[in-house]
């Protein structure tokens, strides 16, 4: 591999991962962010929700 | 429009919509496509026109589908064509919007094959049923026998290799746990799987990817191939500046690296869309955006760029480099062969389609999402009964791609029409629609509520004005490469002779036909059951 190809590679692949490492931080620490991340996922559809109710 | 009598169905957290978006951008294109391209096109100068495409086309497309889709939302509506008719006030708007529901539902036809191919491989890695020995044709063999590429209507059968060797068992499978799921509905289906498929993905990509970089030289007798130079291959880009300026100036490598960037995000697939219009009004779409965006890049770039073209020039060498295989023959037929040579090959081989099985899971469950949401709130359907409709026509569709499985053509058509014609058309729609109907302003106005970045201003110029023109010059482009330009190789066809020479070609473009029909249908009856509900708001207003 030459320098340039270090060179792309360190560019690239740190690039993208500093990208989703910076978005992940700014998502969870952003003020309220808990309260969005861990709320509750009880929403489906009605006939689902009757069935479950029945069960 | 929904109706209020009906609660609105939501997603469940933040983090649950930006991994169900990240899962729907994440599939085998970010594992197989992307490296195969990049080897193509001298891999470090392809990263050029990758990087530029992903700035002017592929962030502005996403938010504009992001923001498109709440803004629908918030006037009640879930489904497309229902947006549409939101954002512009025309009667012809909601039938502008079919592509976005015909789209991903065709698509979802032959990707749930390619999908129950990658869990019968998972599988017969587990089991120790994937070793056909050093010769590369068995593999090459097995893989046409098992999807059928012999004659049609090949697939059908195990060839007495029952289970591990029927793709329709295993299609099958898949169907049933897409549709188990997304009965489940947003956050206890689509949401619950992807919190944990997606973390699973990347973990099982890191275990495959430290066992690449471990790799040094395999076989001391060919010492040049080596980690190093298989790493070489995928990123070296000329230093003395010529042979880089002349790759650049190839408009062939522009356009692979922004259908690339416009792919594998999913941007004008018409998923995106839907997905955000389940957010509500204060949520952030801003950075859910572009966290999801960049967790596609990671799996692009730091996973796929590492994991497959350093192993296949380390196993195979100068015939990697010399014939590179397509995205199926890379994936199901080179791999195989290389996990075979491999120390822990088996093991790795199992993750490796496994990976590809979550990755594809995660994208085919996005795909039925934007027809299940015009079925319920277009003809008011509840979940049960949409989704047996919507199965039955999928059904008959992936019943269609794999019958017709000789050499894959009716898949290759589909793929071709509607994978990749539709979605520019889609996307080009959106941005106009974002940035001219809608009014940049407006729609600037919809990203910035609730964002938690800021996003520069100069962004409003590129979706006016630069990512349609950009998006228009790629379309020429590639509309001209593909219907009139002699292919260099003379054996290739040209899409106009491939439609006048095959009759499954004809026949699955009529099969594209009536699908479209019977969507647009589907749109008229939602339209007319939205004025009725509209005019009985007004008199209940009075």
């Amino acid at each position: 591999m030459n320098t340039g190809g270090w060179i792309v590679m360190t560019l690239a692949v740190g690039g993208v991962t500093g990208l989703l490492a910076w978005c992940v931080y700014k998502v969870f620490t952003t003020p309220g962010a808990e309260e969005r991340i861990h709320s509750p996922a009880d929403v489906a559809p009605p006939d689902v929700e009757e069935d479950e109710e029945l069960d | 429009m929904i109706d209020p009598n009906r609660p609105k169905e939501a997603w469940g957290s933040r983090l649950g919509v930006i991994l169900a978006v990240m899962g729907s951008a994440v599939g085998l294109g970010n594992f197989l496509r992307f490296p195969g391209l990049a080897a193509q096109y001298e891999g470090g100068a392809f990263m050029i026109p990758y990087f530029i495409s992903l700035l002017i086309l592929g962030l502005p497309l996403a938010w504009v589908e992001w923001s498109l889709g709440r803004y629908g939302g918030l006037q009640g509506y879930n489904s497309t064509p229902g947006i549409y008719r939101a954002v512009w006030k025309n009667r012809i708007a909601p039938y502008c919007g079919v592509l976005a529901v015909v789209i991903p539902v065709m698509i979802y036809m032959y990707y749930v094959y390619i999908e129950g191919w990658c869990l019968a491989y998972s599988l017969r890695y587990l089991c120790g049923q994937m070793s056909f020995g050093d010769d590369p044709n068995a593999y090459a063999g097995f893989f046409g026998r098992f999807v059928g590429m012999n004659e049609d209507g090949f697939a059908m059968s195990s060839h007495g290799d029952w289970p591990f060797g029927s793709a329709v068992l295993f299609t099958a499978v898949c169907f049933a746990i897409n549709f188990i799921l997304i009965y489940r509905g947003l956050a206890k289906g689509i949401e619950w799987f992807c919190r944990w498929a997606m973390p699973l993905l990347v973990l099982c990509a890191i275990v495959i990817l430290i066992r690449v970089l471990t790799l040094g030289t395999p076989d001391p007798k060919l010492p040049e191939q080596n980690l190093l130079n298989g790493l070489g291959y995928m990123w070296n880009i000329d230093m003395t500046g010529e042979k880089c300026w002349l790759s650049l100036c190839n408009p062939q490598m522009w356009l692979a690296a922004a259908g690339q960037i416009f792919f594998s995000l999913s941007v004008g697939f018409g998923i995106v869309i839907t997905y955000a219009s389940y957010m509500k009004k204060n949520d952030d779409i801003a950075l859910s955006s572009l966290t999801a965006s960049a967790g596609n890049e990671f799996c692009e770039v730091a996973l796929g760029g590492m994991i497959i073209v350093p192993t296949g020039f380390v196993f195979l060498g100068q015939a990697f480099i010399e014939n590179p295989p397509s995205t199926f023959s890379l994936g199901f037929v080179a791999l195989p062969n290389i996990f075979n040579q491999m120390f822990l090959g088996q093991f790795i081989g199992f993750l490796f389609f496994f990976l590809l099985f979550l990755a594809a899971v995660t994208s085919s469950l996005s795909m039925l999402q934007p027809a299940i949401a015009l079925l319920e709130e277009g003809l008011g359907l509840h979940r049960r009964a949409s989704v047996a409709l919507l199965g039955f026509i999928t059904a008959v569709g992936a019943a269609f791609v794999v019958y017709f499985s000789k050499d894959l053509v009716a898949l290759d058509t589909i793929d071709f029409w509607i994978g990749t014609f539709c979605i520019f058309v889609l996307a080009t729609l959106q941005v106009i629609l974002y940035g001219w109907v809608l009014g940049v302003d407006r729609g600037f106005e919809e990203l910035q509520r609730g964002a938690e970045i800021r996003i520069p201003r100069f962004v409003k110029f590129i979706i006016k004005y630069v990512s349609p023109a950009y998006l228009l010059a790629i379309f020429a482009l590639w509309t001209h490469q593909q219907f009139f330009a002699t292919p260099d190789d003379p054996t290739q066809l040209t899409w106009t002779q491939r439609i006048q020479q095959s009759a499954v070609v004809q026949v699955t473009l009529a099969f594209i036909g009536v699908v479209m029909i019977l969507f647009l249908l589907l749109i008229a009856q939602s339209v007319r059951r939205w004025r009725a509900m509209e005019r009985a708001e007004k008199e209940t207003a009075k």
